[in-house]
């Protein structure tokens, strides 16, 4: 009788899962990157520089990988929690002191600094390797709105717990808001929108309220943050990481002197 | 956290943290002297009756103090935290010096100290020197209850990693940076140029991303484990905290609030970050330094990217994070944040240096039989010294700088009008940050120079 793992490996049921044999001579590691869902993102062979970790830090993967890590976690989270200001924060409470495996919201807000700084790592390093030159410049137009895409990500996560900490950050924050010019009705400009002396930009109409959808940060902001929070950033971070992910193979690959 | 409690139970909290962190250093100077040791790499220092004093021995005794030192630190026990702490006079003498003014030239001395000192600070044993006395300063401030309470706060964590990560990683390129410099004055290709050979993703891609993605994992796990998320009282509308701060990466804007109104440090400041990162690919248009670590090949973009980044980004953040405290005051690392602390605010707008104290006349102000269109001019010419003084500051230098420097002459020339002048005004709209700084801080204590209340539009 030949090994189980062997027999687990000639199975109709394995192979058709894998679609190739388990990559261990050179034929099939370039098969497995080639027929592979997962890893067709990558090349099959790629320059020795281009993976060293002393010169990508690989600090593109890990914020990847925090992604995900923050999806996984958030889907569970959502579970748990309900924006509702009669819930919210009781919801939070519970799963800091009752809910076994309450360590997700930890690893979830963890997770969400250190994407943060690892974006603004990678940044960094693509910009010190001047990798943002032709033919990658469109790269890192993408590559900026998804640096505020991830900002936006985590600033609308904050409110969620509602708490002291999370209303009144969000108050500072979208208090900006109120101020832009001409759309905000503390904003240069405002006032000068007004017909027969009644104003066009108040309080209950200006940019702020918008992102609110109140005067105050109040349940409506709650929902509205929920929502773009854990659906519409989500959706098109997916949408431009694609983009971005294709337009590094599409730009010849990763970065490297000529 | 630690803030409402009485010395001893502050000491005995911190103990077991402490006294861990110092056994980490001890560890890892120890197995840095065993590399150098055991790889040969050592170099003498100086020799004791004829015995070489070798870096692994200098290395070996740090790891030894730093074994000495923990016990005291675990001991919790303030008659022996005394002798690892900094001093109170140097503390108070910090809290004393150190101000908005201070820390921002300070900075900018260092960003300059470090930039032209570079090929000596990259060396590998000069930039490990500076971590462990970073990392010792760390240690010796943390008994400090004040400082200990904003360094722990669980949101204030990633900062201190980011400054960490941050050292490292500019360390490294500027590392890598040099060398290439080195290799090109002499010909050479850049040292990425070397590997040029092609290897399978599988397995050595393909391995090294599930490593980090194992060790991510594991790191998440770790912090998770240790600190737990913060969660404060139920939120409130009523109940306003002082300082209320926005989440820590916004803290650089927060921060450009006590020079320009919200329109400008909220709304159009930020777009114009995002518009000028946006922008970099189609403003830098030289060929060089493309794919490899370089500073001398691209030393324009490499300063005023740096400059931004590090001065006017993360620099703005720290202070806002740590030093920030009640009603927005500045507080020194040591210094208890009270609410109480008054500052006087006397600032002056440009038009009432012109109209006041130079003409000798009052602010022109409309009569109220005036109608709108005779108020606006009125007002107009009210800020006009400020709005001459702006739009000559967004018109007059970039043809200036052309006129009178070398480099901005091929700077013009390469890039043509239109570039030229997206990329001045986009770097004359970041030095007015700085400048306006300068200008708060000076006898004059500007506050706008255009000030248009009338239409919310100060500047």
């Amino acid at each position: 009788m030949p090994p189980i793992g062997e027999m687990i490996r000639e199975s109709q049921i394995w192979k058709s899962i894998f679609r190739h044999p388990m990559p261990t001579d050179r034929r099939n590691r370039i098969v497995v990157m080639l027929t592979n869902f997962f890893l067709h993102l990558h090349p099959v062979s790629i320059k020795k520089q281009g993976i060293a970790l002393s010169y990508t830090w690989c600090m593109g993967g890990v914020t990847f990988f925090l992604f995900l890590v923050e999806t996984v976690t958030g889907v569970l989270l959502m579970f748990y929690y309900r924006p509702t200001l009669e819930w919210a924060y009781n919801d939070i409470l519970a799963l800091r002191d009752v809910t076994s495996l309450g360590i997700l919201r930890e690893i979830h807000r963890w997770g969400a600094h250190a994407m943060v700084i690892t974006v603004w790592l990678h940044m960094y390093r693509v910009f010190l390797t001047g990798s943002y030159k032709p033919p990658r410049e469109f790269n890192w137009v993408i590559g900026v709105i998804l640096l505020l895409l991830t900002l936006l990500l985590s600033f609308t996560g904050y409110l969620l717990p509602w708490d002291q900490l999370a209303i009144w950050a969000i108050t500072v924050g979208s208090n900006m808001a109120r101020a832009t010019p001409v759309l905000g009705y503390e904003g240069p400009g405002a006032p000068l929108l007004s017909v027969d002396g009644l104003d066009m930009i108040t309080s209950a109409s200006d940019a702020r309220f918008g992102l609110l959808g109140a005067r105050f940060v109040g349940e409506e902001t709650l929902n509205r943050f929920y929502v773009l929070h854990c659906v519409a950033i989500p959706l098109g971070v997916s949408l431009l990481l694609a983009i971005h992910f294709w337009r590094v193979r599409k730009d010849g690959g990763i970065s490297g002197p000529l | 956290m630690h803030g409402h409690v009485d010395y001893a139970t502050f000491l005995h909290q911190i103990s077991g943290f402490l006294g861990s962190y110092y056994l980490i250093l001890a560890l890892m100077n120890a197995i840095l002297a065993f590399y150098l040791w055991n790889s040969g790499k050592a170099t003498t220092l100086f020799r004791v009756a004829g015995f070489p004093f070798t870096t692994a021995t200098l290395w070996l005794l740090v790891a030894v103090a730093f074994t000495i030192i923990s016990p005291l630190a675990m001991s919790g026990d303030a008659r022996w935290v005394v002798f690892i702490s900094i001093p109170q006079p140097l503390r108070d003498f910090s809290n004393w010096l150190l101000g908005p003014v201070v820390y921002s030239v300070g900075g900018l001395v260092l960003f300059v100290v470090l930039f032209l000192g570079r090929k000596f600070f990259v060396k590998p044993m000069v930039a490990w020197t500076i971590l462990i006395l970073a990392m010792l300063f760390m240690g010796l401030a943390m008994t400090d209850p004040n400082f200990a309470e904003i360094v722990t706060k669980p949101d204030n964590v990633p900062i201190v990693g980011l400054i960490f990560l941050l050292g490292f990683f500019t360390w490294l390129a500027t590392a890598k940076a040099v060398e290439n410099d080195e290799r090109a004055r002499q010909g050479l290709p850049p040292t990425e140029k070397l590997d040029d050979e092609k290897v399978l993703v599988w397995p050595d891609l393909v391995y090294t991303e599930l490593i980090c993605m194992v060790a991510v994992t594991a790191l998440l796990l770790f912090w998770g484990l240790m600190l737990q998320a913060p969660l404060e009282e139920p939120a409130s509308s009523v109940k306003t905290p002082n300082p209320s701060k926005a989440p820590w990466y916004f803290l650089g804007l927060q921060e450009m609030l006590v020079y320009y109104d919200p329109w400008m440090a909220g709304v159009v400041l930020p777009s114009m970050v995002v518009f000028g990162l946006m922008a970099i690919p189609y403003l830098d248009f030289n060929k060089q330094g493309n794919g490899y670590y370089t500073i001398e090949q691209r030393k324009f973009a490499y300063i005023m990217f740096q400059f931004g980044f590090f001065l006017l980004w993360i620099m703005l953040i720290i202070m806002g994070t740590f030093l920030r405290g009640p009603n927005w005051n500045f507080f020194g690392l040591f210094e208890t944040w009270d609410p109480h602390k008054v500052e006087a605010l006397n600032n002056v707008n440009l038009s009432e240096y012109f109209w006041v104290k130079m003409l000798n006349m009052p602010l022109p102000r409309p009569s109220p039989t005036d109608g709108a269109l005779r108020s606006f001019f009125t007002y107009i010419l009210r800020e006009l010294p400020g709005i001459v003084l702006l739009v000559g500051y967004f018109t007059v230098i970039p043809p200036a700088l052309v006129l009178f420097s070398k480099f901005f002459r091929e700077l013009f020339l390469k890039m043509g009008f239109v570039r030229y002048m997206v990329l001045n005004n986009l770097l004359l709209m970041m030095m007015l940050l700085p400048l306006k700084m300068v200008l708060r801080w000076s006898p004059l204590n500007l506050k706008y120079f255009i000030a248009y209340p009338e239409f919310l539009l100060n500047f």
